[in-house]
This record gives C-alpha cells, structure tokens and sequence, in this order.
C-alpha cells in the first residue's frame, strides 16, 4: 500500500497542498485580524473624544453627578468594558464599575505605565502608544484599552470651583477599556473557517488524485500485470483489451504485439523441434528397413541371374526385384523429405516458378470457377531456390486454396514482393575460424540441420566443448560442460584444433559482464558474443552494418472458407487434414521442410468464411 | 604366411553378409566376413584381402573410424563402402576419406557385382602401376589434370571462369570398366546433386556402371560430339571428352569433400 504509485503521489501533492494553503491562510488571518484590532482601536479612540467632550461642560461646571450618569450609561454599552477618569496622582474618580471609584491605581499598571515608564512622566503621546491589549485575569478575554489625556485649559483653572491650580498640565486621564471578546471570536472563527478549508481542499484533492491515479494508472497496469502472468504461465493467444491512446494503451498494444510475435516464434520453434524429430525418425526408420530390404533384394536379383532359363519364375521374381525397387525409392523420397538430402539450389526467378505453377493449375482453377489475380513483382531479382520443390510449394498451396473455395467460385490473388528484415536472429553463419584460420564449424553436431560452431572450454581443470548456434542471435547454443566463472584464473574458451585462445581480452559482456568469444567470419568480419549459457549477447558488425536483409516474400490469399483459430497452429503438423480421405494430411508439413530448408519462413492468416493468407518469405542471399 | 582372401565383407546385418558372401562366392571369389569392425581389425594379423565390403553405419567402429584404423596399419586393401543412410554426405565423405566405390542400400546382386568388379580392376591397375620401374615408358592410365577436381577415381570437375563447372569421368573409371559401349547421359536442365547419379556407362558385357556427379547443380550444356561419338571419351576423358557443363549450386562448399587432382602428381 505504501509503495504504491498513487499513495506516493496522493502524499507528495497533500503536502503541497497544506504547504501552500497553510502559507497562505497564515498571511491571510494575520492581516484580516490587524484590520480588525487597527478598526476596534479607532472606535475606543473615538469614544474616549466623545466621553471627553460630552463630559467637558459639566467638568467645567463641576457637576459630578451629570457626570457620573454620562460615563455610566456609556460604560453599560455592550462591548465597553470600563469607562473611568483618573486624577493626577492615580485616584479613580469617576468609573462605570461603581466600586472602584476612589481607589488608587499603580503607576505600574496598564493605564498609566505607557507615560509613566520613564523618569519623567510624558504629557503627549501618539495614539498607537496610549492603547494596549491586555487580559485582566490570565483567563478571561483580550480587552483593549485606549488612555486619553485631560489637559489643562484655560476655562479649568480659571473655574469658580478652582479645582485645578494653573500650572499643571495634565488634569487626568480617561481611560476607555473595550472587549476584545468578540473580535477575538471572529479571528479564531477565521482561523477555524481556513484549517477546515484546508483539510477539505486535501482531501478532495487526494481523492480526485487516487480516483485518476487508479484509472489512468493502477488499472492499466493491473491489466498489463494480469497479461504477463497469463504469458508467463504459458498462455501466449492472451491479449489485452485496450482502447486508450496514452502511452499504456502504447504498451498494451506493443504487448500483444509482442505476445503474437512470441506466439508465431514458439509455433515456428515448435515445428522445427517437430520436423526435426520427423526427420530423424525418418532416417532412423529408413536405415532398420533398408537392411531387411537389401537382403530381399540382393536374394531375390541373385536369383533372378540364375534362373535366367526359368522364364515362369523369372517372371515372378521380376516382379519381386521390381517392387523391392520401388520401396528402395520410397525409402528414399522418405529421407528426403526428412530433409537428408541437400536441396538442388540454383539461381532462379521467383516470379518464373509462380508463372510455371500457375500453368500446372490453371485448368483446375477455371473448372471451380475460381480467378486468379497475379501481383508479381516486375524486377524482382534472381535468387538461389530449389525450383522444382518451390513449384511444388506453389502449385500445393494453390491448389489447397482451390480446394478450400470450393464449387461456388472465388477469387485466389499471388503476389510477389521484395522486402527487407533486420538481420539479427535470421543470419546463417556458415564458416567461422579461430585467429590461426582453423575451421570451427562442426559438422557432427547439428543444430536445427545447421553445422554448428565449437568451441573448447577449460575450466578449473574440466574440459569440455560448447556448440553454438549458428544463427545470429538465435541462441540455441548446446554446452557439454557447466562452468561457474567464479574461478576465473584458468577458465579458457580455446579453438579445439589449435587451443588458441577465443576470449576477447579488455572486453566484457556489456549485459553480465561476463567474458567474451570472438570469431572471425572469413570476409564478413567478426561476430563476438557472450560465453555463459544464461545471456544471450551476440554482435556481428559487419552484418548489422549491413543494415536489413532482402526477402522476397511470396503471398497466396484466397476468398475460402478460412481456417479456425484452433487449428491455425495444427495446419503445419504432419498428417493433419481437413479434407478426410483425399489428402494426406502431408502437403503443408512438406511446405513447412520446403520453406526451411531454404532458411525461409512460411506463416498463415486466416478469417473464418472469409478466406485464408499464406505468407512465406525467403532470403535472397541464403549464403550471406 | 598370410591366408589370402579376394573379399571381407563387413556388415551389422547377418542377412547382408549372407547375400552378399552367396553373391560374391558365385562369382568365384573367396569371402570371409565379420559381423562388426573391431573383429574385423583382429582378422589381419592373420589373413590379407584384396577388397573389404563396408558398412558405415555401425556399433563402436564405425565405417569412418575403420577406414582410419586401416590407414594407421597400413593396409592396401581398396574398400567400398555400403550404408543404408543413403545419403550423399555420406557417400562423398567415404569417398573422401580413401573408399573407391560407394553403394547405397538396398543394392541388387549386380550393382554389387559390377562394383566388386571395379574394384578389382583398380586393384590390379594398383598393382602394375606399382610393378613399373621408374624407366617403364608405358602409360596405364592418364591422371586427372592439376587443377581439376574429382571425386574418388571416377568423376572430375573442373572450374571455368565464367563460373560454370564442367564435369567428366577419369580415365582410371574409364579402365576399370571392360570396355565402354554406351553412355546414358542426363538432359539439359536436369538437376543433379554430388555423389548421386548423374549418368550410366554400359560395357560391352551389358553391365551398367553408374558415374556419380562430382558437384551439384543445373545441366546447362551436353558434351553433343561425345553423345555422336563414345571414342572420344576414351581418346580425351578431360578435355574434348566432357559430359556436362553445369551451373553449379554450392560449389564453393562442396569442393572441400572433392580431392584436388594437383596433389596427385606428388
């Protein structure tokens, strides 16, 4: 939970949030409260002039009751804490809290200390100084107190009552306290308004953050994660259903991609193990049956020769060394289509062999109704093919599409086409030598039909040879010996004829680290590559220099009436049919050992009731 | 004294021993015979044969390894070898490593015959060539050019610039045979593939003898003056005396099994 992306982010952007509203409020509040306590304060100035001067005449007249009435009924007002006037040394004379008047105040406290700090007690003072805030009791609200001098004026000395002698010059001070209670309600009401603002500002923002974030985010991801282990447990026909145009919906879509190509690739490797494994099979079965059939054979033509004046049983046994014949020749078709025999290559024109094929099926086509469309290529170039097996590959795919178009009539387009592929995991390394020119490539030990290249390891004492593939980037290297490179003093990847050296020095693997083969490639270069089983790094850069490779790719579509998707990855296997007891169920896989044979690959697309594409590419320089 | 022997014959199978000891013994040949290799080997400490009938696909000694194990002891015997892993990498690789004659199985009684028939001939060409003194004038037979290729004794190749191969028979399979009567060529366009038949020469006795191709590839030209005229085989086997002149499919790749003719003259 809390290593999840939208936790983080939720988290990162809440605390932003609060960062900035927190600043923000802080400035906020303070500045709203000045503007109220600056507001209180000019009210309780205005009320100390107004006592002062609503009390003025009856000073003068020296009526203390009017007196007493005034600043009592002002000190009721709500708001107004105390109303009092003070006299010269500190003695409360008139206050709206009757129980006070009389007493003294201390020079110390609230009212008088702004003056009387100093030394010499001030006469005038601004009005930012004769107010202050203060509590009475640490508990009780904030009250703010205004003073307001009385001065001496010429009317106060020269009075009938002669209360005040000329020479002083501050009579008294009015001293007007006010409740700050209220005001202070509305800040801390401020205060509260904002924190809860605040709170719902992060929590809206961390819900509509987590709401996207599992939208955009987490579901995809969960999808994608679904689908690797779906893939990872073997299920490669799993895709991921997904419409978005985000770069999820980018991965999502090179996924199933990439899962098609696994899936093409593993039908492909699957096949291959097959027909391999056919092919020995094959041979293995030829070599027990010829044996039992030399021996028919040689008996039966010895016989032959000496019973030349029998004609009655040289009749029969014409018969017997005839047929013996004939299985010899079945035996022979059988190893080669186990791919035992070299294919009789030569430099032909695809688009000749399409043309010869088409001639062989034409009045087929035409009895079903069927139209052909010829897209071939006009300058595609020579290439070196067995012509007589691709015609076959041809004129049976045709005829296959014939068959699944049926009576009704349809239409069958060829195409030709020159294409180009990246060389890595296609190249066929056909000669490699060790520094000295020693030839590596062995043939004992095949992989895939293909000599592969050994190479001598030593290590800790144990030798043993490695063979690797010899297709560029494929990867099925075979090792007789498991090494570990953690003693890696003596271990040793050496030519097995000369024990030169092979290992690549101040170079390691840029993938494991591990050290490197380097081979030469007489006249294409060098290919180095990883030696531990587990990595797969190669580079040849004189291929990849190269850039892409040509293909010529040979596409027959038909309008018929397609292929399941369950039987899409059967359609190549040996002696699956669909057409009961008129086929064998052998042409494909024959196409399928065709098309390998010339290092070419064959796939298939097909739509139910709408039609069936086969789509085979061969290289234009097998040799390079 | 060794007891000598016309034919060994080597094989894994009882019934190929039993056809081919019957076979050979009416022809009047003495045969022995041995059931695996390395029983084989132990036959020669105290016996000697002209020829030695091979199967190469066997338990332990194989027919490759056999053919080392005679050229470390230095036995002369000529070997023709059999498989029923018919296959023409097979075929060229026992060719190459010192067999003379190949015959894939199943094989009838005068494939064999006509091969063991061969073989004793070049047995006994061997043998006169080694009976002649250094001031002997007298040509047996004409060797293969430098510079051309064959493939055992019987067929040559040789490289033209244009990148097409020309293919021909040796004069050596040529006097192995009793007399040539008739040859069987290929047509043009006709694929043919190494160490496979590639034509039929029929001697005055009805016997065919197959000539295996060299090289592999497409049959472009027919030698037209020797299809007119067999003579001119036996007059100039390796230059007016050509069979074929093909476009060759892996040339470069199939020369190695071929022995060059250069190393002949040593």
């Amino acid at each position: 939970m809390l290593k999840k992306i939208g936790f983080k982010l939720i988290i990162v952007v809440g605390i932003t949030a609060v960062l900035i509203i927190g600043i923000f409020s802080f400035y906020n509040i303070r500045s709203e409260s000045n503007a109220l306590l600056a507001e209180v304060e000019r009210h309780a100035n205005q009320l100390s002039e107004t006592v002062k001067h609503s009390t003025r005449y009856d000073m003068l007249l020296n009526q203390r009751d009017r007196i007493h009435t005034t600043i009592n009924t002002i000190g009721e007002q709500p708001g107004i804490h105390d109303v009092r006037v003070l006299n010269k040394v500190g003695e409360i004379i008139y206050s709206s809290h009757e129980d006070d008047i009389g007493k003294m105040v201390d020079k110390k406290a609230e009212s008088c200390y702004a003056c009387h700090a100093a030394n010499k007690p001030l006469e005038r003072l601004a009005i930012k100084d004769r107010t202050r805030i203060f509590r009475l009791n640490p508990d009780s609200s904030r009250v703010l107190g205004i003073i307001s001098p009385i001065y001496n004026e010429h009317s106060c000395w020269s009075a009938d009552c002669h209360a005040h002698s000329k020479s002083q010059t501050v009579l008294g001070v009015l001293d007007v306290t006010i409740s700050l209670k209220d005001v202070d309600e509305q800040i801390r009401k401020g205060e509260i308004d904002t924190a809860v603002f605040a709170l719902s500002a992060v929590i809206a923002l961390s819900l509509l953050i987590g709401f996207f974030v599992k939208k955009w985010v987490d579901n995809p991801i969960k999808e994608l994660l679904n689908a690797t282990h779906e893939v990872g447990t073997g299920n490669l026909n799993y895709t991921i259903e997904n419409k978005r145009d985000d770069e999820f919906g980018m991965l999502a879509r090179s996924f199933n991609n990439m899962t098609q190509k696994l899936s093409e690739a593993r039908i492909q490797l699957f096949q291959s193990d097959k027909m391999a494994s056919l092919g020995r099979l094959a041979a293995g079965v030829a070599h027990e049956i010829n044996n039992p059939l030399t021996g028919v054979l040689t008996y039966s033509s010895f016989l032959l020769k000496k019973t030349q004046d029998n004609h009655e049983i040289n009749e029969d046994l014409k018969v017997i060394v005839r047929e013996t014949k004939r299985s010899r020749e079945i035996v022979k078709s059988l190893l080669d289509f186990a791919r035992q025999s070299v294919p009789k290559k030569n430099l032909v024109n695809i688009n000749e062999i399409v043309e010869h094929a088409i001639t062989v099926v034409e009045n087929q086509l035409s009895l079903n109704h069927v139209q052909l469309n010829k897209e071939l290529e006009k300058t595609l170039p020579e290439t070196t093919l067995d012509s007589n097996q691709m015609q076959q590959v041809v004129i049976n795919l045709l005829v296959n599409a014939s068959d699944a178009i049926g009576p009704k009539g349809g239409i069958i387009t060829i195409s030709t086409a020159l294409l180009k592929l990246s060389p890595y995991g296609i190249t066929h390394i056909k000669k490699a030598t060790c520094p000295k020119r020693h030839d590596l490539m062995d043939n004992e030990y095949k992989i895939d039909g293909m000599p592969s290249i050994k190479l001598k390891i030593i290590s800790n004492g144990n030798e043993g040879f490695v063979n690797l593939d010899p297709v560029y980037g494929r990867n099925k290297h075979h090792f007789d010996l498991s090494f570990n490179l953690e003693g890696k003093n003596d271990f040793q990847v050496v030519c097995p004829k000369c024990g030169m050296s092979l290992i690549e020095e101040n170079k390691r693997c840029p993938e494991c680290n591990a050290p490197l083969y380097n081979l030469e490639i007489p006249s294409q270069g060098n290919v180095e590559g990883c030696i531990t089983k587990e990595c797969s790094w190669q580079k040849w850069e004189a291929v990849d220099i190269g850039g892409l490779k040509e293909y010529i790719e040979i596409r027959i579509s038909d309008t018929g009436c397609g292929i399941a998707k369950e039987n899409l990855s059967k359609i190549f296997e040996p002696f699956y049919s669909t057409k009961g007891q008129k086929g064998t169920g052998l042409g494909l896989a024959v196409i399928w050992g065709i098309i390998d044979n010339h290092n070419g690959t064959i796939n298939v697309e097909s739509v139910l009731n709408k039609g069936t594409t086969f789509i085979m590419r061969l290289p234009l320089k097998p040799n390079k | 004294m060794k007891k000598q022997w016309d034919i060994l014959i080597i094989d894994d199978e009882q019934v190929v021993i039993d056809a081919v000891v019957k076979i050979c013994s009416s022809e009047g040949y003495s045969v022995d015979w041995s059931i695996d290799a390395k029983d084989a080997l132990n036959k020669f400490d105290k016996n000697s044969f002209r020829l030695i009938i091979c199967d190469i696909m066997m338990p332990d000694i194989d027919g490759f390894k056999f053919l080392d194990e005679l050229r470390k002891m230095q036995i002369l015997s000529i070997v023709i070898m059999t498989t029923g892993y018919s296959t023409v990498e097979n075929a060229v690789k026992s060719l190459y490593n010192g067999a003379i004659d190949f015959i894939p199985k199943p094989f009838t009684a005068d494939e064999l015959i006509n091969s063991v028939e061969r073989g004793m001939k070049y047995l006994e060409i061997q043998n006169s060539l080694n009976n002649l003194k250094n001031d002997d004038e007298s040509i047996i037979f004409v060797p293969c050019p430098a510079k051309y290729f064959r493939l055992g004794y019987s067929s040559w190749a040789a490289l033209e610039d244009s990148g097409t191969i020309l293919i021909g028979v040796t004069d050596l399979f040529l006097k192995t045979i009793d007399s040539l009567s008739e040859i069987d060529f290929f047509n043009i366009d006709d694929e043919i593939v190494q160490g496979n038949q590639c034509a039929s020469l029929k001697d005055k006795n009805g016997r065919i003898h197959p000539l295996l191709s060299p090289v592999s590839g497409r049959i472009i030209e027919v030698n037209k003056a020797l299809r007119r005229n067999n003579s001119l085989i036996e007059k100039d086997p390796y230059f007016e005396g050509w069979f074929y002149r093909l476009i060759p499919s892996d040339s470069e790749y199939e020369i190695k099994n071929l022995t060059n003719c250069s190393s002949d003259r040593l």
